[in-house]
């Protein structure tokens, strides 16, 4: 913002602004939490890939492999229950022209959140991928991306998005960590949001998350309106809340796939997650699915007979256990959290530990009101399955009374579509946003 | 209940003279300078109430709703994110819970005054990581955070300071 075009600056309005001065420096004003550690900043240079032209995938090419293990940081920070993909990322525009490609492993799918974002940590120094900015050479644009267990601050860049066989060109991405113009530290707004930063693989959990939720992009509300804690222009000397443009808002980049290689058809109306069913005992090394781009627009990803749950404009629909409850299904959570009066774990606090595999009952409604469907689900204690165990059907509560978040479990043995809004489908697939399983 | 309000219903900020903003800003400034020396928010008093909704920028009035039994007074807010805020104030003037939902977590550093400190700092990493909620049990204090990017909820409260009657399902 220009504040010389806005207001004219008299006598009285420099007293008051000197005022408004001392008083900043005399309650320690202008703040924020300094992050110098070099350890955030990315990796050294390394070996770039060239992705062929066109990209030569297996089958349809709509399908990365899911793996689900103990983590990137598997000896200090040992994950249960997150879903992991690969992802290949480029210097926007150097399709099959040259280098400039780099593939991060461990990357969290998330049905919860939309958009990707990765570590600088995780990147290769030599990598470009250029600043998002408000205009050339302008102020860059920042965003604090807010999550239940906390929160992740950096740069918006550019980047091209390879998945499979499927690319997504030139998409806004948040680099967490990096310094968005420079600015050396995390808006004080965002870390007010609670919460840990995750700035780091283990507190992370992983080296970047690919939001495929049910909106293309991260947040409408931002294209209309300055919210704090979410977008910023940032210089040297520190970021100042913002709107942002379509071009510079985060994007999930399922609804920007270009038309499929192989099929020539466009897989960018949501995504189909595909993982086997876990027994009572869980699963210890790693556990293989599958991410499905599309639905409806292939043979691989058709609704069959799936039964669709649209939500509300919020991404919830409810779920009536003990109650009525506002619900929704999140792939990035790692236990089901609902309350209930279930014996709590000894070692593993937050989770539920029956003495033998309890089995449940739920029924989730659309937000519309109108389909509806029961679900049997169980939950068995995760104390007595060891400290080695990277899935498991657990639970835990949800703390605030009529919630009820269905984590990775859900997944388990149902395959699951999330259905982006605001999206074209193909005939005979409702439009998003919903849910759809059997 | 849930409550979710819509975008539409979100304030825009008044044009304002030079003179207004900078009086306006001394005003902002002087309370939070306020706040961070009384401690105020969760624990604090009826007063850090409005300092709070002068930090958040709220331009309207709370909306006052004593409870059925008289114990204590909601103040209720909705925040220019959309966001509702209620902070529950005890007869004897203590804001003992807060809770929020909406599309965009409040600021919780104002909201729960010296107890956010308490919130981040026991948020380390514990066994079988993995994301999930916030949700801090203690005897003293009880922090829950939830939803997830455009709906999110939460609560915090102080049991000790709970007025008798009241317990933990009143605060929504």
């Amino acid at each position: 913002m220009n504040f010389k075009h806005e207001f004219s600056v008299g006598p009285q309005t420099l007293v008051a602004m000197i005022m408004v001065a001392v008083l900043m420096v005399a309650c320690g004003g202008g703040g924020g939490t300094r992050t110098p550690n070099q350890s955030l900043s990315r990796k050294g240079p390394g070996p770039l890939i060239q992705i062929p032209t066109p990209p030569a995938p297996p089958a349809l090419g709509n399908v990365v492999p899911i793996v689900i293990d103990a983590g990137p940081v598997p000896t200090t920070a040992s994950e249960i229950n997150v879903a992991y993909v690969s992802v290949t990322v480029c210097t926007p525009g150097t399709y099959g022209a040259t280098a400039a490609c780099q593939t991060i492993d461990h990357v969290l799918v998330d049905t919860g959140s939309s958009g990707l974002r990765l570590l600088n940590s995780a990147l290769y120094s030599n990598l470009t991928l250029p600043a998002v900015a408000t205009n050339p050479g302008g102020p860059a644009i920042g965003e604090c991306m807010t999550f239940a267990d906390g929160f992740t601050w950096g740069s918006v860049r550019s980047a091209d998005i390879y998945l499979g066989g499927e690319v997504a060109p030139s998409v806004p991405i948040q680099v967490i960590v990096d310094q968005p113009g420079g600015t050396t530290a995390v808006p004080t707004d965002c870390s007010s949001t609670g919460g840990i930063n995750e700035n780091t693989p283990a507190l992370l959990g992983a080296n970047g998350i690919l939001g495929v939720g049910l909106f293309a992009n991260d947040c409408d509300v931002c294209l209309l309106w300055t919210v704090p804690a979410a977008y910023y222009t940032c210089t040297s000397t520190g970021c100042t809340n913002s709107n942002v443009t379509s071009a510079q808002v985060v994007q999930n980049p399922v609804a920007l796939f270009q038309q499929n290689p192989v099929t020539l058809v466009k897989d960018n109306n949501g995504v189909l997650i595909d993982l086997p069913a876990v027994s009572a005992v869980g699963a210890t090394t790693s556990l293989a699915g599958s991410l499905i781009f599309g639905i409806g627009t292939q043979t691989n990803n058709k609704l069959g007979g799936a039964t669709v749950y649209a939500t509300d404009s919020y991404g919830n629909f409810s779920t009536t256990y003990n109650g009525p409850n506002t619900s929704y299904i999140d792939s990035g959570s790692n236990a089901l959290f609902f309350n209930d009066s279930i014996t709590m774990c000894r070692g593993t606090t937050w989770a539920y530990c029956p003495p033998l595999p309890l089995p449940l009952s739920a029924t989730n409604t659309a937000a519309s009101g109108g389909n509806s469907g029961s679900v049997n689900f169980s939950i068995v204690g995760v104390d007595p399955l060891g400290p080695s165990i990277v899935a498991a059907n657990i639970g835990g509560p949800y703390g605030q009374n009529g919630w009820f978040d269905w984590g990775l479990p859900f997944f388990f043995g149902r395959p699951v579509f999330t259905a982006i809004s605001g999206m074209s489908p193909p005939t005979g697939v409702p439009a998003g946003p919903f849910w759809a399983y059997q | 209940m849930h409550f979710h309000t819509p975008i539409s219903t979100m304030v825009k900020p008044p044009k304002m003279t030079t003179a207004n903003v900078a009086l306006r800003l001394f005003v902002t400034l002087a309370a939070i300078c306020h706040v961070a020396a009384a401690h105020a928010s969760l624990g604090g008093d009826s007063a850090s109430v409005e300092a709070d909704r002068a930090h958040m920028n709220v331009k309207h009035a709370a909306r006052l709703t004593l409870s059925s039994t008289g114990s204590y007074t909601v103040h209720e807010t909705i925040l220019p994110t959309g966001t509702l805020v209620r902070q529950y104030v005890s007869k004897s003037g203590v804001v003992f819970a807060v809770a929020w939902s909406g599309s965009f977590v409040p600021d919780l550093r104002q909201l729960l005054g010296p107890h956010f400190d308490t919130m981040t700092a026991r948020q380390a990493k514990r066994v079988h990581a993995g994301h999930r909620l916030v949700s801090q049990h203690e005897s003293d204090l009880v922090i829950e955070s939830g939803g997830h990017p455009r709906s999110f909820v939460g609560r915090a409260y102080l049991p000790s300071a709970l007025p008798a009657g009241v317990v933990e399902k009143d605060i929504q």
